[in-house]
């Protein structure tokens, strides 16, 4: 019984992880290059709701426009965001050396996180309840409230989502083909600094959504609050195959549900350790992660 | 239609390219012919917006309109009408035929010409129709030449530049290439072919470049040159 329960709250973590490792993965495929800062684009999408929920008023009269302006408009500035970081972080080294880019993302990661620290303050601030939490389903003592049943939800929306735009759509493909190759791709005709360009906007998205989902169940909001979840996530990518989307979302799953069953069975304070565990694991016995090279889809 | 006047590409320190002045004319074959390692590959790459050239200048006119392809992006160059069929094909493995060839189309809006033209396509090569669901990595080397170029023709290029399209390839099927390069030549596709097979090429082109070290050091009528006793030495075996 406790099992199941377990489950429940490591799947809806688990969405959580998979939407930030896409991103992680998906800038890893057009780019080569692990983009440390995206951690923190979860955090700017937490901050950036908490704003425009108290701007809004959202906690006081509570509506379904005003809650849905609130993850969209976070969610496009963290989108717009992730475009300026590629393009005034990253594409200057594009030709240098790769520690270059890497050493940058770092850079980027720790002026987010101490710049928020300066524009927000570094306290934590209570995120306002855009939705109540209320129970859905229980069977004995096995709950599943309506929170976690959304985080799972809208995840997998995103998800099918993205999938949709890279498998179906012509920037989709385009996207792959950078992927491949980005002379190959720029020998076609595909502007291939504009889809580096959606890669990072669609994956700040996604951050963003990861960002405010959290917040409805854990609505402590201050500007560390990307590091740990980012770095679990960039092991969920790395776990599932870096640069494989699928693997992404299966890493992430995979790191929410280990992680909860640790601390559900072991002890919490091993929780954070697992994932790292994990990391050094797979790392040492399967670089290429789960669905590396032979994945269905490669980005 | 493309002139390239003294162009000067290096790689650090080493010069690829040594002033090379080179021209295609409207409706032509033109041929550069070369050792492994004499620049070929860096022209094209040049040309396609690849690789910044040193100095010197590249122009392309269509339609009595003359554009520098200096500083241009690869995708730009292609909009105007120069596209490549590169060295080594570079079809995207992980993308499906009708994919690939999609893409070569990813500047073109008009959904019923792109249509007609995919039609064009698969009528030149209806290899490629048979796997048009079929990843490209799980092509033959010949297919993938052939997916090479259709992907390049989807973008309805004036002038077509390719990289060694015999590379790898049986004769039979160098053979079938190369009679496809004469079929969208006199369909009215100027075309620069860059080829180690230098006996194919002459036959083919109307006139050839000798590139040894970066310089240009032979041009003339294909003919010409293929009669040449020095080219016979060094490129025909004779």
């Amino acid at each position: 019984m406790q099992f199941l329960q377990q489950l429940i709250n490591g799947i809806s973590w688990g969405s959580i992880y998979a939407l930030i490792a896409l991103g992680y993965t998906m800038v890893y495929g057009v780019l080569r290059l692990i983009n440390f800062a995206h951690g923190d684009i979860y955090m700017l999408g937490a901050m950036f709701g908490y704003y425009v929920a108290v701007f809004l008023g959202v906690a006081e009269h509570a509506s379904g426009v005003r809650v849905l302006s609130v993850v969209l408009i976070s969610m496009l500035g963290c989108g717009l965001i992730g475009v300026g970081i590629e393009r005034f972080c990253y594409r200057p080294l594009r030709k240098a050396p790769r520690l270059a880019a890497l050493m940058t993302a770092v850079g980027v990661s720790l002026l987010l996180e101490n710049g928020g620290q300066l524009i927000f303050g570094a306290d934590p601030k209570f995120f306002p309840p855009l939705i109540h939490t209320r129970e859905i389903f229980r069977f004995h003592e096995i709950v599943l409230n309506n929170i976690q049943l959304m985080i799972f939800a809208v995840s997998l929306l995103l998800m099918f989502l993205l999938h949709w735009i890279v498998m179906k759509t012509r920037m989709g493909k385009a996207m792959r083909a950078v992927s491949f190759s980005h002379d190959a791709a720029g020998l076609v005709g595909i502007p291939v600094n504009r889809v580096i360009s959606f890669t990072f906007f669609l994956g700040s998205l996604l951050a963003a959504a990861a960002g405010i989902l959290v917040s409805l169940s854990n609505p402590k909001v201050e500007p560390l609050m990307g590091i740990m979840p980012g770095l679990k996530a960039f092991v969920a990518a790395v776990l599932g195959g870096i640069g494989n989307m699928m693997g992404a979302m299966i890493g992430g799953l995979i790191m929410g549900i280990s992680e909860v069953l640790v601390s559900g069975y072991i002890s919490s304070t091993y929780r954070d350790a697992f994932a790292f565990f994990i990391l050094i694991f797979i790392l040492l016995y399967k670089p290429s992660g789960l669905l590396g090279k032979t994945g269905p889809e490669k980005l | 239609m493309l002139k390239i006047n003294n162009l000067i590409v290096s790689y650090g320190n080493i010069k690829a390219l040594q002033g090379v002045s080179l021209e295609v004319k409207e409706g032509e074959i033109v041929t550069l012919i070369g050792a492994n390692g004499a620049g070929k590959t860096t022209l094209l790459k040049t040309i396609s917006g690849l690789i910044a050239p040193v100095s010197g200048t590249i122009y392309y006119s269509k339609n009595e309109k003359n554009s520098s392809l200096n500083h241009m992006a690869p995708h730009e160059i292609v909009r105007l009408g120069v596209s490549q069929v590169p060295e080594g094909r570079m079809v995207f493995a992980n993308l499906s035929v009708a994919e690939n060839l999609d893409l070569g189309a990813f500047l073109r809006r008009d959904a019923r010409e792109v249509r007609e033209s995919l039609d064009k396509a698969f009528q030149l090569f209806p290899r490629l129709k048979e796997r048009v669901t079929q990843n490209a990595g799980t092509l033959s080397g010949g297919e993938q030449q052939m997916l090479a170029i259709a992907r390049a023709l989807m973008a309805k290029p004036k002038l077509l530049l390719m990289d060694e399209p015999s590379l790898g390839l049986a004769p039979i099927l160098v053979k079938e290439i190369f009679e496809t390069i004469r079929k969208i030549n006199q369909e009215g596709l100027s075309i620069l072919l860059v080829e180690q097979n230098a006996h194919l090429a002459l036959q083919l082109a109307h006139r050839a470049y000798v590139l040894e070290t970066g310089k240009i050091v032979l041009e003339g009528p294909a003919r010409e040159l293929a009669m040449n006793e020095e080219v016979k030495k060094a490129y025909l075996g004779a």
